[in-house]
């Protein structure tokens, strides 16, 4: 066989290392993207864990484990979890799985783009986990590398060569996004079989898309910031250095004439910034919906409103950047202009919220663990989005921003609820994931899986629910010291000595559930028994028997066609189904 | 499975029913495209060919949705510069002496930029001609029945004038910026100074990767067998190559006039 360089999907034939290394089978660059995450999430686990016990044990000398203080810990595990778990897995990893194939279709239209998007993330990984090594020190301005700090390269440790290579990993963590977002964009306008109108995709598919489209837009602009960021750093240029910046006695930005403005900076970035945390959220919306529909057997409530809610967040999002700045010093007008339009996003996303809770409303849902999963990301998305328009008051914010409030506000909506999403799409897509030569593999085992929900959805809202007391206390966030203080503060961060104490054993106790997570999966693969065609009498493409990874080719036999709508049940409890590509023919002929 | 009966075509069309749950939107069923040329293909159903070989333009227009949305990222980048650049040059301060300063000096565009920005376009001109040459059916379907490879043959020349020129552009630029270098204007100068270098700059490295196409695309012409292959090849340059104008022109309104 001449080596194709568009492989179909899951082909297993044995060859050489190098060219399955070289691979552009979207199915193995799925598995490769999901493995990247879960290596990126055991150490932004293991760095959390570490802030935690050093924030409430500092006596425990963990120094010695990892090198540098608590600012580089907070920024490496910032910067993994979202890019390199929850920009990757809900979108690249899944996307890749599973997006051709609800399509209809069973390659990418651009497989060599799409691998080549995949390296240039997992370079971009080894250069971050390199970033934290050098000896100058790991960066440690946070995710967000504000400048005029981050934009003068002598400032001190962790501005010097370790922020470089962290600006490099983020750049070219940017080019891979950007070029599988267009892969992704090109698969959907292209790649649809015959009947799959844009009405027709599964709401997961409108998912990929909104956030491939905000890839497209937003990682160009933070490019862009780089590019500044690096000339200021090094060509002696001063975008972001205000005149007579003097740091360390020496006047720095074009000899002190500079007129940069770290203000620029934050435009720069947080009109990325807003529109990445919706790319690592909306994924996991679109297939929250469509699980819901799944397993409580009903068509998704409104579901052309979900489509349009999808593409309005998709554009409120870029729209709203300025809430992150309500303290840095924006007009008055701004302000008022960014608070109104984020308060806007609420709509939207309460029809979301609206729609999940009427799809399953008096239903009889069947309770599997992906079903679980999906009703833990409504419950996370309900109490994190809750905060939302609290903090979009610029009244509140004064207040709140930069405390434990926000720390609580983003892990709920966004980490908690992006988490639970990647978990219900690795429960429901498991057999996809491990097929191999058209056979669906096993099934995670149903009991473990419900153990592992529980306990990871008491440690979520453990972990995350009490930081909003302490930040409504005051306590500040990125501060690595909680203890020992001297005067008011220490006497307030005493009072809350408990509350810290009880946040670090239900982080504890977060992570150490995630240990179920992964004894089902290794006694899944080694023991599960391969699961049905169809295992969950799903309605989407990709549990059509000929779409699944490695599923022969066949010359001349019926082509894929889709002849409705995903979510057709019939009866009181959906007992019978049509999956998309089931015709009226064939349905006529199975009844006879 | 039952005996599966080929679907009517009709049927895959949407039927209005009460129990179908399709949801209005578009309204518009799936037309069969008639893709049809005139030629001798006309008996096959392109869309019940597999992905990838429907339609005689099918590689094609994916690849220039490819170029399109890269384009629209690069845009993205740009208009971020630009803004930049606004932002910047309403930036001031007050100093010690409670005077308000505003540091931007206008950098004087070198006069050669003007030559340079003459060639660029040029060169959109050199590499349209190549690109419809790769596409003249007399020629395609001469090479379809052996007859050597005259598109490209005919392509060629015009797609070499474009890396010369475009090489010359760019040395142009570099020229500029020596210029620029010999009356002391350097990129930490001034505000000013460094929007120049970084704007030519961002644009030259964007048109460096064109070049690159372009070689690529010259290879092609001799290397790739398939006349459709070096189609892709030399019209996604193209309009990559096409819209680098454009942006210049943009660019260089920007750096010459709104200073
Ligand atoms: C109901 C919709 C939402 C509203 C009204 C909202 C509002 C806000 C506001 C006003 C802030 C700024 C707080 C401050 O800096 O003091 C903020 C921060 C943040 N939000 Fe949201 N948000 C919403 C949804 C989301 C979603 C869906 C995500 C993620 C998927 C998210 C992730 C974040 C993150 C990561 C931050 C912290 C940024 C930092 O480092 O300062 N938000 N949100
Ligand atoms: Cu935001």
């Amino acid at each position: 066989m001449k080596p194709s360089l568009t492989p179909r999907a899951g082909t297993t034939a044995r060859r050489p290392l190098l060219a399955r290394l070289l691979t552009t089978d979207h199915h193995h660059l799925g598995i490769a993207y999901l493995l990247l995450a879960l290596v990126s999430v055991v150490i932004g686990t293991t760095l959390s864990l570490h802030m935690r016990i050093h924030l409430t044990w500092p006596q425990v000398p963990l120094e010695r484990i990892l090198p540098g203080s608590y600012l580089p810990i907070v920024t490496i595990h910032g910067t993994i979890m979202l890019f390199f778990v929850l920009t990757t897995a809900p979108q690249s990893g899944f996307g890749n799985l599973v997006l051709p194939a609800q399509l209809g279709t069973r390659r990418m239209a651009l497989p060599l783009i799409n691998a080549l998007g995949f390296w240039i993330t997992a370079l971009a990984l080894l250069v971050l986990c390199a970033s934290s090594l050098t000896e100058a020190g790991a960066p440690l301005s946070g995710w967000t590398a504000y400048p005029p700090l981050s934009a003068v390269a002598s400032a001190g440790p962790g501005q010097g060569p370790g922020m470089d290579l962290w600006l490099l990993s983020i750049a070219l963590f940017g080019i891979g996004a950007t070029l599988s977002a267009i892969n992704t964009l090109v698969t959907i306008l292209r790649g649809r079989c015959t009947g799959m109108t844009w009405d027709r995709m599964p709401l997961t598919v409108w998912g990929w898309f909104t956030a491939a489209l905000l890839s497209l837009l937003a990682f160009s602009v933070l490019l862009a910031a780089i590019t500044l960021l690096l000339c200021d750093r090094h060509l002696g240029t001063s975008f972001f250095v205000p005149t007579g910046d003097l740091v360390n006695g020496v006047l720095h930005g074009a000899g002190g004439h500079g007129d940069g403005s770290p203000l620029l900076w934050l435009h720069l970035f947080w009109f990325f910034g807003h529109p990445e945390v919706y790319i690592a959220i909306l994924p996991g919306m679109g297939l929250t919906s469509m699980l819901l529909a799944n397993f409580a057997r009903r068509r998704v409530f409104a579901y052309g409103t979900m489509v349009a809610t999808t593409l309005l967040i998709g554009l409120l999002g870029i729209l709203v950047w300025g809430h992150h700045m309500f303290v840095a010093g924006l007009s008055p007008f701004a302000i008022s202009a960014f608070s109104i339009s984020t308060v806007a996003i609420a709509v939207p996303a309460s029809a979301k919220v609206l729609s999940w809770l009427a799809t399953v409303w008096r239903s009889h849902p069947r309770y599997t663990t992906p079903m679980l999963f999906a009703l833990g990301f409504v419950s996370l998305f309900i109490t994190g989005g809750l905060t939302g328009p609290i903090l979009a008051q610029p009244m509140l914010d004064q207040y709140l921003h930069n405390t434990y409030f926000v720390v609580a506000h983003f892990h709920l909506i966004m980490a908690m609820a992006g988490i639970f999403g990647v978990f219900a799409a690795t429960y429901y897509w498991f057999p996809l994931i491990t097929a191999r030569d058209g056979r669906p593999g096993p099934l995670l085992a149903e009991k473990l899986g419900r153990w592992h929900f529980w306990c990871t959805f008491l440690g979520a809202y453990a972990t995350f629910l009490p930081m909003h007391l302490a930040g409504l206390a005051g306590q500040p966030r990125h501060y690595s010291q909680l203890t020992g203080i001297p005067n008011h503060a220490g006497e307030l961060m005493a009072r809350l000595y408990p509350l810290n104490s009880f946040i670090t054993h239900a982080a504890l106790f977060l992570a150490a559930s995630q240990l179920l997570f992964l004894a089902n999966l290794v006694r899944t693969l080694r023991h599960g028994a391969p699961a049905a065609d169809n295992p969950w009498d799903a309605t989407t493409l990709e549990w059509h028997p000929d779409l699944l990874p490695g599923a022969p080719e066949q010359e001349g036999s019926a082509p894929i066609a889709v002849y409705r709508a995903p979510c057709f049940y019939l009866g009181d409890e959906g007992e019978t189904f049509l999956p998309q590509w089931q015709s009226d023919a064939t349905d006529a002929a199975n009844q006879e | 499975m039952p005996a599966t009966i080929t679907p009517i075509d009709v049927e895959r069309d949407r039927k209005r029913r009460p129990d179908d749950f399709d949801h209005g939107g578009g309204k518009r069923p799936p037309v069969d495209h008639d893709k049809r040329t005139g030629g001798g293909g006309d008996g096959e159903n392109w869309g019940n060919r597999p992905q990838g070989s429907r339609g005689p333009r099918e590689r094609l227009t994916r690849y220039r949705l490819f170029v399109f949305f890269g384009l629209a990222a690069v845009l993205m980048f740009f208009a971020a510069i630009v803004s930049a650049f606004f932002v910047q040059q309403s930036s001031s301060h007050f100093d010690a002496y409670n005077r308000y300063i505003n540091e931007w000096l206008p950098t004087a565009i070198p006069p050669i930029i003007w030559l340079n920005t003459a060639v660029l376009l040029l060169s959109s001109v050199t590499i349209e001609i190549a690109r419809q040459r790769m596409f003249q059916e007399v020629h395609a379907l001469e090479e379809w029945l052996g007859l050597g490879k005259p598109t490209s043959e005919r392509a060629m020349p015009w797609l070499a004038a474009t890396v010369v020129l475009g090489l010359l552009f760019l040395t142009g630029q570099w020229v500029a910026w020596n210029q620029l270098h010999v009356q002391h204007v350097f990129m930490s100068s001034n505000p000013s100074s460094h929007f120049f270098f970084l704007i030519t700059g961002a644009h030259a490295a964007h048109l460096f990767l064109g070049v690159a196409g372009l070689l690529a695309a010259l290879v092609s012409l001799y290397a790739a067998r398939q006349l459709e292959v070096r189609q892709i090849m030399v019209d996604c340059v193209a309009w990559y190559w096409h819209s680098m104008g454009l942006f210049w022109v943009f660019l260089f309104v920007l750096l010459a006039f709104f200073q």
